[in-house]
């Protein structure tokens, strides 16, 4: 048993709460700590894949309780993945921050390593309560996060997004009783067991408690029709807080890839395959909707959010398919979506910082110093995020187009996702000539001093994201096999069941 | 004891989705907290509902209540409890800042009418 398991949960706790007693006073040291804090996690995240990818998911027993009776972490190629995705972000917004943007309060670097705890456990966690507990954590820290600066706006849209995650965790609390009235355990590797084991009277409420808890995971993932917070959030919140929740709603994703393919996966009985006939076509509504969004946008930070929202829907076609292939199409386009929204929501806080009074509004105004680099950078973004070659939102769409070949509603899949990519460009193309070629015309000395824009490290963390997403495209095709074997170990809980639970155990499951 | 528990649950329940439904801020926050009490009242009975039983380990003990929603519910009344809190001043703050109370977006900046 490898203690590091538990490492990316203790290490931003210990550090957060550090950060606000002993540094509390000193911007510098904050920042030092927080950035270092975030590689740490990031090589431990590595390490910690390594480890996965040795084969079998592993378990972690805090303090020894064997499962399911104490609480148990799991660590397995997917947990992994995201623990991955998240710490190069983490490393990422943690620079991006440091130059004059986390000093709009007083604990922004406090607050970050709460998040990064939030999200690593919810990754982590083999338990559907303790997922329910650092969905709050991570949550109240992102409450935090997102008002960090204040204001009307942000305190308008703060309220809506605390109150729309109140109601999802009292709905979470909801399914959690509801699944437990009926199975006796909400160790997620037991579940598995239980849900087809349970007495056919009680298989309504089972499913009604699965129905629930998609429920509240499409609030988290922004499908339609829960995705009307995320719009008013993300482009009032800070932009290296916006960038830092693009992985947010993949945490969404991965809770329903995790429940839905483990719990109510093919051995449920009853409810196997619940969230199946649910999912896809909510995808493409959401896909469509956002798309919508994108080509109304004024400002760029609206602009980014509505293409969090259409990749959201992209990315959950390919989950709602439910199958091996489209599965790893899923993960792969999780994994770039997850850094071109983060990459576009940094280009927006540049390009808003740069611009002064006139922000991030789509309208034209003088340049601003090194906009050429910046327009650079936001060409990259877009046309990855478009599904433009030869970046990876190319070859993303490319394999979940291929998965939805021979699926059900093929002809409306690909419909959808290849006018929507058209549509997404003519968007992009817009924002884009506005911002950088008619500000071009504007008579200006390009040499404002503003406040933050000397620094280039907020294009350093840029460009490193999107160095991820070009890396992904160069690598595809040794980043499909790994995820292939992601895939494999998704689709046969029996090797969860028996890291988890041990042999006998994974022989139920094996039997049926 | 049933019927009562049920109906109790159903009544908060349904209060705090009418009074989550209005649009200012301190309706919602009650109704919030009518919601969660709901939920905690739903949590305790998922354990099945047994009186006089207790709920650790005793030799005496002819039969045993589910301990684990217990526990489950003090955790929930806790976050709860703070996030409620956080709202309030959140709710407040908001007042302040916008002048107004209304949850509605952009509804702060047409003025205070009504």
């Amino acid at each position: 048993m490898s203690h590091l398991i538990i490492v990316p949960v203790v290490l931003p706790a210990l550090m957060a709460a550090f950060l606000v007693l002993a540094a509390r006073h000193d911007m510098v040291l904050q920042r030092v700590l927080s950035a270092s804090s975030a590689v740490l996690l990031l090589a431990c995240a590595l390490f910690l894949y390594g480890l996965a990818a040795e084969g079998q998911p592993v378990p972690y027993l805090l303090g020894d309780w064997p499962a399911p009776f104490g609480i148990v972490l799991v660590l397995d190629r997917l947990s992994a993945l995201m623990l991955v995705l998240t710490g190069i972000l983490g490393v990422a917004v943690a620079l991006f921050a440091m130059t004059g943007r986390d000093t709009g309060g007083r604990h922004f670097h406090a607050l970050l390593q709460f998040q990064l705890m939030g999200i690593n456990g919810a990754f982590l966690t083999g338990d559907l309560f303790n997922l329910f507990v650092f969905f709050e954590v991570l949550l109240i820290a992102s409450y935090g996060l997102m008002l960090h600066g204040g204001g009307p706006r942000r305190l308008g849209a703060g309220l809506h997004y605390v109150i729309v995650n109140l109601v999802g965790s009292t709905l979470f609390l909801f399914a959690v009783g509801m699944i437990y009235a009926v199975t006796g355990t909400l160790n997620m590797a037991d579940l598995a067991i239980a849900a087809s084991q349970v007495a056919p009277g009680d298989a309504a409420l089972l499913r009604a408690g699965g129905g629930l808890l998609l429920t509240v995971f499409a609030i988290k993932a922004a499908l339609v029709p829960f995705h009307w917070w995320l719009r008013g959030t993300y482009s009032a919140a800070p932009a290296p807080v916006a960038a830092l929740f693009a992985i947010m709603t993949k945490v969404g994703a991965y809770s329903i890839i995790r429940v839905f393919t483990l719990i109510f996966g093919a051995g449920a009985g009853d409810a196997a395959w619940l969230a199946a006939p649910w999912i896809l076509p909510a995808a493409l509504v959401t896909l469509v909707l956002g798309t919508i969004g994108l080509l109304a946008s004024r400002t760029l930070f609206d602009l980014a959010a509505f293409s969090i929202v259409a990749s959201m829907g992209t990315l959950l076609i390919a989950v709602g398919l439910f199958t091996p292939e489209a599965m790893t199409a899923a993960l792969y386009y999780l994994i770039h979506s997850t850094f071109t929204g983060a990459a576009l929501f940094m280009v927006g806080g540049i390009v808003a910082t740069g611009r002064g009074e006139t922000g991030d509004r789509l309208v034209a105004a003088a340049p601003f110093p090194r906009d050429q680099l910046v327009a650079g950078l936001f060409f990259l973004a877009a046309i990855a995020m478009a599904g433009m070659p030869p970046l990876s939102g190319f070859l993303g769409k490319l394999l979940i187009l291929e998965s939805a070949k021979d699926g059900p509603l093929m002809s409306w899949i690909w419909a959808i996702v290849l006018g929507t990519s058209l549509l997404m460009l003519v968007g992009f193309g817009r924002a884009g000539s506005v911002l950088f070629w008619k500000s071009a015309a504007v008579a200006g000395d390009g040499s404002r001093p503003v406040a933050g824009t000397g620094n280039a490290l907020p294009l350093i963390a840029t460009t490193t994201v999107i160095a991820g997403t070009a890396l992904l495209a160069l690598l595809a095709g040794p980043a499909t096999a790994e995820l292939d074997r992601t895939t494999q170990q998704i689709f046969d809980p029996t090797g969860y069941v028996r890291a988890v639970l041990g042999d006998e155990a994974a022989m139920q499951i094996a039997e049926r | 004891m049933e019927f009562l528990v049920a109906s109790a649950i159903g009544i908060l329940t349904a209060t705090g989705v009418y009074l989550l439904l209005r649009g200012r801020t301190f309706p919602v926050v009650v109704g919030l907290s009518f919601l969660t009490y709901g939920v905690n009242v739903f949590l305790f009975a998922m354990g099945r509902l047994t009186l006089d039983a207790p709920p650790i380990i005793d030799e005496a003990a002819a039969s045993y209540t589910d301990p684990l929603p217990q526990a489950l519910v003090l955790t929930a009344i806790v976050i709860s409890f703070g996030m409620t809190a956080l709202l309030v001043v959140l709710a407040l703050r908001g007042y302040l800042e916008r002048g107004s109370d209304r949850v509605a977006l952009g509804a702060a900046e047409e003025g205070a009418e009504t």
